[in-house]
């Protein structure tokens, strides 16, 4: 194997503004032409790992490092970020904030500007790198042109023109549709072919990233690595739950059906598990055995109904072309589709914050053409993606209060109104805090606590969960699932195809604009042809189930669902 | 999120469009230096006919920049106005002469040579505004960077301008994502409050606009480390141009511009062309 090209030993390290280490006792060795998984929770350090390879520590982000660490056979301290990034290229989550050309061309030239190489030259090998990740008929594009797959190109392509011996990807799938992260994996497993650079993934979707081989799992927890394994004999083992990290979804039915999860299977991918025909046949018993399972909901009144609804930014496009749909009290749907599909527009809509070039919106019947912002947000709240976009006071208290200011309520009525939503919320004990002392989930809280102090009937929220780890999304997520319970019907865009198939019975899917389907969750992804046209993703459950010759993929699908949730109701009661 | 752009790069086929960004950038610097410096009625008007030809030719049409012009003409009012107020004689002073038109009340008189002066302010004005909103709306962003660096700013200085500009919209859609999230919460920022709560409003769109602002330039600094942004004391560009055959027609022109315009000037010894003796 030679020399491993990155080398942890007994390595911690503690940022300069924090009070403990957020690494510890770190031994890891990357070996060239590997292709390795970090795995991890939010909060388990795997990102700071990544940070001490590309230099990022202790250049941008200071502290005090202990034990060894050697990148290239070079001691990152000792060295310049320059030099660091020549060996280790990064990829960032952020696929916007990392474009930092005017166009894909610049873009990809950036690195090559840096060195100083001639134009000529540049320009030979931006087309030759353009042409690696299949983007060189972009080269004119500005970022807004693009979408989130194409970006994701041109950010690999920025790092491979200076030669890098290893490509770090930090979490890769965060900003993108399921369509579009399976071709990131698929475009990241043919570039370590062609080229044969060693690969670093930090990502905690696990059965995302493992639609195309990788040689290693390294699994981190609290700071410190809990796993260091080949694939196989990581899947085997149980232990993934325990460190916030969800399993492939096929692994589980097989444990939930009782079959042994074994590296003789190879868990690895479920197109390539050897199932035995004892095996089929205990999946074939559990799906028997769990018919009764499934969820029928009362039909309730309608509440919300969208009439031939269309919209355009401008006259030449539209972002909306004639979309009906209703929703009905208490229910909890999704509506999925891929970036640009319309999604946002239409939460736009319905809130008011757009006026619709044709077409009605109606609550409870009513025709809401003529209210406004204002009004509509006492019936319909609206939670944007990221708590920071919205939180705007200092304090817990007051970033509640804040809506109820302008509405002529009594000091008295104010509190009420306040104690009584921190209550929904499970902030009551926080009702003093500041903000900033929340975490991520907590501070998501509040945000929706924003809103519910209005008593709004309807709830739609962008992207609840996007962005976080398994832990988190269970926590959000069953908060809103108490919501639901509580009577609030709740809207939720999302590119989650777990969370539509785990919380959504019905899911209304949108392509281009258009409204494609409007059926339950299971449905959708059981229907190979939907799934291409809205950029979603088949579930692993779906190529399982056939494998096992299950008549019926989609009642498979339900059952587990439905399976797993009194599971998980079992655990937690 | 195409909204109505205020002031932008307009890709249009023309001859003005050719030239490259480092050209444009000598060429707008000088002819600002001129109008700046000249008071010399004979040259402005010279300039503002070559300008209205330059305008022609570049295929922008007025109404393209039609937001920004508007702005200038209330400024060079208010400019004129405030002249007025202060030194209502200043022309006098300037041209040595005193030729009274009428009187309005106490100091404030109307004399010929301070219309005559305030002719040539606003003549100043109108020969230096279109020319620049038409180096921006004719000059590709992507060669802003590279021109700056050219003649002679730290080329840090220049991918500062450069990224400002790449990030004006996104900045743009954010403001607005987060106004509208913020009004259905009952911030209104429509005129109907008073000032003061309209100004602690507009503070609960700033905060998070700018939260989210502090993670984005975060991001863009480490990815620009991250690939050698800063390593040496030059850089290459993908973007340049070389100087074409128009580009120095175009620089030897900005150079007569130059010559003819502070010599016409200066021949008499005074910035200001005077009728008047």
């Amino acid at each position: 194997m030679g020399q491993p090209i990155i080398s942890f030993k007994d390595y911690g390290f503690q940022y300069r503004a924090q009070a403990s280490p957020t690494l510890y006792h770190i031994n890891l060795d990357i070996y060239p032409g590997e292709k390795v998984l970090i795995a991890g929770a939010s909060g388990s350090g795997k990102s700071t790992v990544g940070s001490c390879m590309n230099g990022l520590i202790p250049y941008a982000y200071p502290g005090e490092s202990t034990g060894e660490l050697l990148v290239g056979g070079k001691d990152p301290k000792k060295e310049s970020i320059f030099t660091l990034s020549q060996i280790v290229g990064t990829v960032l989550q952020d696929t916007d904030g990392q474009f930092i050309g005017l166009t894909v061309g610049e873009d990809i030239a950036f690195a090559l500007e840096n060195d100083c190489i001639p134009q000529d030259e540049m320009k030979l090998t931006v087309e030759e790198t353009a042409k690696l990740v299949d983007i060189d008929h972009h080269l004119e594009y500005a970022p807004h042109e693009l979408s989130g797959g194409q970006k994701q190109r041109v950010s690999l392509a920025g790092v491979m023109v200076e030669q890098v011996q290893a490509l770090l990807f930090d979490e890769p799938l965060a900003n993108l549709d399921p369509a579009a992260g399976r071709v990131t994996i698929e475009l990241i497993d043919e570039v370590q072919k062609r080229t044969g650079a060693t690969v670093i993934i930090i990502e905690h979707r696990l059965e995302d990233v493992l639609w195309r081989s990788v040689d290693r799992i390294v699994l981190m927890d609290e700071g410190r690595i809990v796993a260091d394994m080949p694939t196989k004999a990581f899947l085997a083992d149980t232990m993934l739950l325990e460190h916030g990290i969800r399993e492939p979804l096929y692994l589980t039915a097989l444990r939930y059906a009782g079959v042994p999860i074994t590296e003789e299977l190879e868990p690895q991918h479920v197109d390539s598990l050897r199932l035995l025909e004892e095996h089929r046949g205990q999946v074939r018993a559990w799906y028997q055995d769990n018919e009764g399972l499934g969820r029928a909901k009362e039909q309730r009144r309608e509440i919300l109904s969208v009439e031939n609804l269309s919209f355009g930014y401008t006259t030449e496009v539209q972002n909306l072309k004639n979309v009906s749909f209703s929703i009905r009290e208490g229910e909890m749907v999704s509506i999925v589709g891929k970036n640009g599909a319309g999604k946002s527009t239409l939460a736009k809509l319905i809130c008011g914050f757009e006026k619709p070039t044709s077409g009605r919106i109606y609550l409870d019947g009513r025709d809401l053409s003529d209210d406004t912002i204002k009004e509509r947000a006492q019936r319909i709240g609206y939670v944007m993606q990221n708590p920071n976009q919205m939180i705007s006071k200092p304090m817990i208290w007051d970033e509640v209060e804040m809506a109820l200011l302008s509405g002529g309520m009594s000091a008295e009525e104010r509190k009420e109104r306040v104690e009584e939503t921190l209550k929904i919320c499970g902030l009551y004990p926080f009702r003093k805090w500041p903000v900033s002392a929340l975490s991520f989930g907590q501070k998501k809280r509040v945000t929706i606590a924003g809103i519910l102090v209005q008593q709004p009937n309807i709830i739609i929220l962008d992207e609840p969960t996007a962005g976080q780890d398994y832990h988190h999304y269970t926590e959000i997520m069953e908060f809103l699932k108490s919501l639901n319970e509580q009577g609030f019907t709740i809207i939720m865009i999302t590119h989650d195809m777990h969370l539509m198939l785990e919380y959504t019975p019905r899911a209304i899917v949108f392509c281009e604009g258009e409204l494609l389907a409007d059926t339950t969750a299971a449905h959708v992804l059981n229907d190979p042809a939907l799934v291409q046209r809205a950029s979603l993703k088949e579930t692993s459950l779906y190529t399982l189930s056939m494998a096992c010759s299950i008549d019926n993929p989609q009642a498979f699908t339900e059952r587990f669902i439905a399976y797993e949730e009194a599971h998980r109701n079992r655990q937690e009661g | 999120m195409a909204r109505v752009a205020v002031l932008n790069y307009i890709k249009r086929p023309s001859p003005v469009h050719e030239l490259t960004g480092t050209t444009k950038l000598i060429f707008f610097i000088a002819w600002s230096v001129v109008s700046m410096v000249t008071f010399d009625t004979r040259v402005l008007l010279g300039m503002l006919l070559i300008g209205a030809v330059i305008f022609k030719v570049s295929q922008i049409r007025i109404r393209d920049i039609s937001v920004v012009l508007g702005l200038a003409a209330v400024f060079l009012l208010l400019n004129n106005l405030f002249i007025y107020l202060f030194t209502p004689e200043y022309g006098v002073e300037v041209y040595e002469s005193r030729k009274l038109l009428f009187s309005i009340v106490g100091r404030y008189t109307v004399t010929a040579q301070q219309l005559f002066y305030h002719l040539n302010i606003t003549l100043k004005v109108i020969c230096v505004v279109p020319i620049a909103l038409l180096f921006i709306a004719c000059t590709d962003p992507s060669e802003f960077a590279s021109s700056l660096a050219r003649i002679g700013v730290s080329y840090r200085a220049g991918y500062a301008v450069s990224l400002a500009l790449r990030y004006i919209p996104d900045v743009q859609r954010e403001y607005r994502n987060i106004s509208q999230a913020q009004q259905a919460r009952g911030i209104d920022l429509s005129g109907k409050d008073k000032l003061l709560t309209r100004l602690k409003n507009s503070v609960a769109i700033l905060l998070p606009l700018i939260m989210s602002s502090i993670n984005r330039i975060e991001t863009v600094s480490n990815a620009m480390e991250l690939r050698g942004f800063g390593k040496e004391k030059k850089r290459t560009w993908y973007m340049q141009r070389k100087l074409q055959r128009n580009d120095w027609l175009a620089l030897g022109f900005a150079l007569a511009i130059l010559i003819i315009g502070l010599t016409v000037t200066f021949w008499n010894g005074s910035r200001y062309y005077n009728p008047f003796l």
